[in-house]
């Protein structure tokens, strides 16, 4: 089942001390297939559809938009929807909005904590082109070169009926077996890393966040 | 003597499996009760299967070492092992499991045995909200036991055994022998405990379903985090069956088991969605004074009123 592509070269950690290059693991992450039985496969991707958990992480002004989702207005909890405060049990990443370096750190850091498949949903016009902050000094315009994106919602700011829609669009991509980020991150890592890096200047964690 | 065993083992893989099943059909209905409650549709009936699928189904698990393994396992273990010695339906071969003679004894051990594995795993995954939850769900477990063994003696005291089947046998004959009847002191201290055991509020600060820290599985996820839900629905029904046998009369029929239950059930969950939240302190405070003193007086009521 478990597919590795890199499995000699390790990655370097090269942004701690010494001291802490031992706590942490320098492992690369590894691609995953799916079940070599089809039916098998389209089985677990109606679990995976029905039941997202999306991380309660909000990462810019949109965030304002996932709360309504819960209550008795929009009740998304009728699709699978759940807000989840930990990264390690949550498989939707919304990015809610701009995105500034400060807090692509952290987007990062999440999303490489959050298990596969993990899906990521882009919220708003700033993911996508920068919106109206293209040409601010700390937010970054194309969301895509950071983290692999499965879905847009665009709009300033979409409402949450737009979001319902795209969770419902998401559903539909993930049963038909489209939504592969997880794996597409790990195929093009050193792509991203290095572009994760040309920004975010203070590197002082791990290469890749276990 | 072998095909008996094996008989039995045949019989409580059945009773396991419905049990869980019921418990996970059960925590549907209940998360549908307060979405009505707060004006929602809520989940649908197959959501908690289709959410312990689902984690079942991921690609990637990260394991914090050897216990953080074993967490769930003895977890899982304790909810079995409660399962195993608690008669589910009286006067049926079936469903009578390995009731034995001083089998409340062993399912009180059971109960807390699972909670203090999971302590262990939680612990070893180094996350300081697992620690802290830990620390909350342990320090409330041991004020809301006081008032519940407290319960159980008194019912043993009345009842002169230490076996359920037994317990139930008595209660036999119409409503007017169940315990709450009876000996409703000491039900009313065990009912508040379990308020405390069923984990809303106002006592649902340890596992903080909504805040960042979620409590003790912070770390657990994929099917370590499956695992622990199916023995969150296992574990919920078996712990609903066992006061349903000690308070409530038993059941004789599934039917009758599952009205029981939910009944039971329904009381934990009005209080939780008409009270606020206890913070840890208050609520330990406030096991260790109303509650613990209804299940002194249950003995005293017992001893001078019951059996003299």
């Amino acid at each position: 089942m478990i597919k590795s592509l890199n499995t000699e070269d390790t990655l370097e950690n090269a942004g701690l001390t010494e001291e802490e290059q031992k706590l942490f693991s320098n492992a690369r992450p590894q691609a995953y297939e799916p079940y070599p039985i089809k039916a098998v496969e389209d089985f677990a991707n109606w679990a995976r559809a029905n039941s997202l958990w999306i991380l309660a992480f909000g990462t810019g002004c949109g965030a304002i938009e996932l709360r309504p989702l819960m209550t008795a207005r929009f009740d998304a909890s009728r699709y699978g929807v759940s807000g989840r405060p930990t990264p390690r049990q949550s498989s939707v990443f919304v990015i809610g909005g701009y995105a500034s370096v400060k807090t692509l750190k952290r987007i990062v850091r999440s999303y490489e904590q959050m298990q596969g498949p993990k899906f990521v949903i882009c919220l708003g016009i700033c993911p996508v082109n920068g919106g109206m902050y293209f040409d601010s000094y700390n937010t970054v315009n194309l969301f895509d070169q950071y983290l692999p994106v499965d879905l847009y919602i665009t709009g300033c700011m979409p409402r949450p009926e737009v979001l319902v829609a795209g969770i419902m669009e998401l559903q539909t991509m993930i049963k038909a077996g489209k939504c592969n980020g997880a794996n597409r991150y790990v195929e093009n890592f050193d792509w991203y890393k290095a572009n994760q890096k040309k920004v975010i200047k203070n590197w002082d964690m791990p290469d890749y966040n276990w | 003597m072998i095909t008996e065993w094996l008989g039995r083992i045949g019989n409580f893989s059945l009773t396991l499996l419905i049990v869980t099943a019921y418990g996970l059909l059960m925590g549907a209905i209940i998360d549908r009760t307060i979405a009505k409650v707060q004006g929602r549709i809520g989940i649908p009936y197959s959501q908690p299967v289709i959410n312990i699928l689902k984690n079942f189904f991921k690609r990637t698990a990260i394991s914090h070492g050897v216990m953080f393994y074993l967490g769930p396992v003895f977890r899982i273990a304790g909810g079995i092992g409660t399962l195993a010695f608690i008669p589910v339906l009286y006067g049926s071969e079936t469903f009578a499991n390995f009731s034995m003679a001083g089998d409340l004894f062993l399912v009180i051990y059971f109960m807390f045995f699972g909670q203090l594995g999971m302590a262990l795993g939680a612990g070893e995954s180094g996350h300081p909200y697992s620690a802290i939850g830990i620390a909350r769900g342990l320090s409330q477990m041991t004020a809301y036991e006081v008032p519940f063994a407290l319960a159980v003696i008194s019912i043993v005291i009345q009842y002169d055994t230490l076996s359920i089947t037994q317990i139930v046998a008595a209660q036999q004959g119409g409503w007017q022998n169940w315990t709450v009847v009876t000996n409703w002191v000491a039900t009313l201290a065990a009912m508040l405990a379990f308020l405390g055991m069923a984990g809303y509020s106002p006592f649902d600060v340890y596992l903080a379903p909504q805040e960042i820290p979620i409590g003790p599985p912070t770390e657990f996820h994929s099917a370590y985090l499956g695992l622990m839900q199916l023995n969150r629905a296992l574990f919920g029904a078996t712990k609903l069956v066992l006061f349903m046998n000690l308070f409530f009369g038993g059941a004789t029929g599934l039917l009758e088991l599952m009205i029981k239950t939910w009944a039971i059930y329904m009381v934990a969950i009005v209080i939780g969605v008409a009270f606020p939240r206890f913070r840890v302190d208050q609520g330990i405070r406030f096991f260790f004074k109303i509650p613990t003193l209804i299940g002194i007086m249950s003995i005293i009521y017992v001893q001078m009123v019951l059996t003299s």
